[in-house]
């Protein structure tokens, strides 16, 4: 977790990345790498250019100018048909909006989230439960979004997004719709997440969930005006912000679950 | 981390229809809503394919039951344009065709049968008062449901046998009545039974030639010789009928197979079942018109769902499959309950009027064909249309 081997290349690989809607330039030439097992925070305030660059780094859009290398593949090389299976098996999504389906229980919300990358049913429903166990809802596999609080919700969500053990884990302001206590849940989450070598990039307006991550990477007018660089971001989260983490699930367990689906 | 061809998981089939359920679940009255449209237009196609084919199986057994080896000889018109007669000796010349099994005749009479001498004599109720041999019951292969045949005593006496109409009409159901026919009391000695290859003896009543010719003026000229032979040899008989009747003038003489008739109508699709069965087309075709909706109304309330599953690494193609099959087995749905609800109508039609229940097996593959085809078409679109959906206009609508 702590050494980068030289034939690992960066996660993340952004290098001169520019994005032009219409004639707005979201992206001015945006250099970014993130290594292995780094918690980021990607900070700005809205029209900052961090949802353009969300949008860069999960391959759901491609750079006007410049390079963009996820897990390694050079986005640019890739088909749609392509992108989608480097999505399926490298990138994990947490939204701000939860975005799980409704009536359908916890356990398949997760499952369903590998059901494109080809692992059978039950198999998914396995790997889902320990998922679930990760973020510590293993009690609640049978519940429906609606009999969930909102940071269950989310942290359903997380599973989802983890429950295929991508090399990277997007999040999306995933405490924006939470109130603190909700919000302390899930970033208790990925404080374990990270613990466990996952890499984790939050993007966010909020400046206390940006300190809290150990790497910030600050976005303003489509330029990354401030970064501790790569690497630094492989230490420990800071204590939560406004509270203590009291129901975030142990690491131990975390650990545990982590190691099982590889 | 090496790198890796990078290829999409193919969806197994049993993922493809969970993923396609998915949205219906979900819905459950929009479902019911818009399947029901197809299931009315399948519905109709069915119950109509299948109560045609019921009535069709009836007459087709009720012919095989009956034989189509009677033949009918009638007087046709001489070339002056008047009514002809068959001669007197007709009967006795049809029984000498070789392959003729049996042959019996009728002769009109001319005059009425009534209930008492007070009826006045133009109400006849459309009675026909015949004289017949008395092997008629034989060859047309009748039954008596009262009393008895003629015989050869009974022929020669004042007594009447009345076809089943008849006696409905004139209100006798029982033996050992009076008539009055002619000028004179006739008794009824026999009520006869249904018989579908000649109504006309069923409006009948029939006494003996000799008691015809003794009590009613009869001139002993039969109007139909009826006549069975071997099935196979029907059409020859057929040909020398006219000149075997009546040898001077075979052209006068009419020959006619009753069981061409029902023949015929077995045959026939009615233009009233080809508008049904359009009606059912119009009605299918607005029912795919609604799943067409419904799947584009599903694909604008699901763009964060089609958002999300592209970012879980669905591709255009899984999209567009998943849509596809949600709106196949929308359709689907809707045709499995259309096909049932069709044949329990048909079902229902032809066991309370005694027929065979009968559905074409082709009408259902048929069905099931339809049921596809508009699946496929109502939801080609939508699924183009989810299919095509950047994945971040799709993430971003609130």
């Amino acid at each position: 977790m702590s050494i980068q081997q030289p034939e690992q290349p960066y996660v993340v690989e952004l290098r001169e990345v520019t994005k032009v809607y219409g004639g707005v330039r979201a992206l001015r030439g945006v250099d970014l790498l993130v290594g292995r097992g780094e918690l980021v925070a990607i900070a700005g305030p809205s029209g900052s250019g961090k949802s353009t660059l969300l949008h860069l780094i999960g391959t759901l859009d491609r750079p006007t100018t410049g390079t963009v290398r996820i897990a390694g593949h050079d986005v640019a090389g890739l088909s749609d048909r392509e992108l989608s299976a480097l999505r399926a098996r490298h990138l994990g999504f947490v939204f701000q909006q939860f975005h799980l389906a409704p009536g359908v229980s916890a356990l398949d919300n997760v499952a369903d989230g590998l059901l494109y990358t080809g692992t059978p049913l039950r198999a998914r429903r396995e790997r889902a439960a320990a998922a679930l166990e990760r973020v510590g809802l293993g009690h609640r596999l049978g519940h429906r979004p609606n009999q969930l609080s909102g940071g269950e919700q989310q942290r359903v969500a997380v599973a989802r997004a983890v429950a295929g053990d991508p090399p990277l884990l997007l999040a999306d302001e995933p405490t924006g719709n939470l109130d603190s206590a909700a919000g302390a849940e899930v970033l208790g989450v990925l404080r374990d997440l990270h613990a466990a070598g996952t890499t984790i990039a939050v993007i966010t307006h909020d400046p206390e969930i940006a300190e809290w991550c150990p790497r910030q990477v600050r976005v303003r007018d489509g330029n990354v005006v401030a970064d501790a660089g790569a690497g630094t971001g492989r230490r420990p989260p800071g204590p939560n912000p406004k509270r203590t983490p009291e129901t975030a699930p142990n690491a131990e367990t975390a650990g545990a679950a982590k190691g099982a689906p590889r | 981390m090496t790198r890796q061809r990078l290829t999409p998981a193919r969806l197994g089939p049993s993922d493809v229809l969970r993923t396609g359920a998915a949205g219906l679940r979900t819905r459950p009255a929009r479902v019911v809503l818009s399947a029901l449209g197809i299931a009315i237009g399948i519905a109709t196609m069915i119950a109509v394919l299948g109560i045609s084919s019921s009535s069709r199986e009836q007459l087709l057994r009720q012919l095989d039951r009956l034989g189509t080896n009677l033949l009918t000889v009638a007087p046709g018109q001489t070339v002056f344009g008047e009514e002809a007669k068959l001669p007197v000796e007709a009967l006795g010349m049809v029984r000498r065709i070789g392959p003729v099994r049996t042959a019996s005749a009728t002769g009109t009479v001319d005059t009425t049968i009534r209930r008492t001498d007070r009826i006045p004599k133009a109400v006849t109720g459309g009675i026909a008062v015949q004289a017949a041999t008395a092997d008629l019951l034989t060859t047309l292969e009748g039954r008596v449901v009262k009393g008895a045949w003629l015989n050869a005593a009974t022929e020669a006496r004042p007594a009447v046998v009345l076809g089943a109409k008849a006696a409905e009409r004139l209100g006798i159901s029982r033996t050992g009545v009076q008539v009055w026919m002619g000028e004179r009391w006739f008794t009824v000695v026999g009520v006869l039974g249904p018989m579908p290859l000649a109504p006309e003896i069923e409006r009948s009543a029939l006494v003996g030639f000799p008691a015809a010719e003794k009590y009613l003026g009869f001139d002993g000229h039969p109007t139909t010789v009826y006549e069975r032979s071997a099935e196979e040899s029907v059409e020859a008989v057929r040909a020398v009928l006219p000149r075997t009747v009546n040898p001077e003038n075979p052209e006068e003489v009419t020959v006619s197979r009753p069981s061409d008739a029902l023949a015929a109508r077995a045959a026939a699709a009615s233009a009233f079942t080809n508008l049904l069965l359009g009606l059912g087309a119009v009605a299918l075709l607005v029912g795919g018109v609604g799943v067409a909706n419904t799947m584009v109304i599903s694909v604008l309330e699901r763009r964060k769902e089609i958002g999300l599953r592209r970012s879980l690494g669905a591709t255009r193609g899984q999209v567009r499959l998943q849509f596809l099959a949600e709106s196949l087995l929308l359709s689907a749905l809707g045709g499995i309950v259309g096909a049932a609800l069709g044949g329990l109508a048909t079902a229902g039609y032809a066991l309370s009027r005694d027929w065979p229940p009968v559905v074409p097996a082709w009408a259902f593959a048929g069905a099931v064909g339809a049921t596809l085809v508009i699946g496929t078409l109502a939801g080609l679109y939508p699924a183009m249309r989810a299919a095509r959906l950047s994945p971040t206009v799709a993430l971003a609508t609130t």
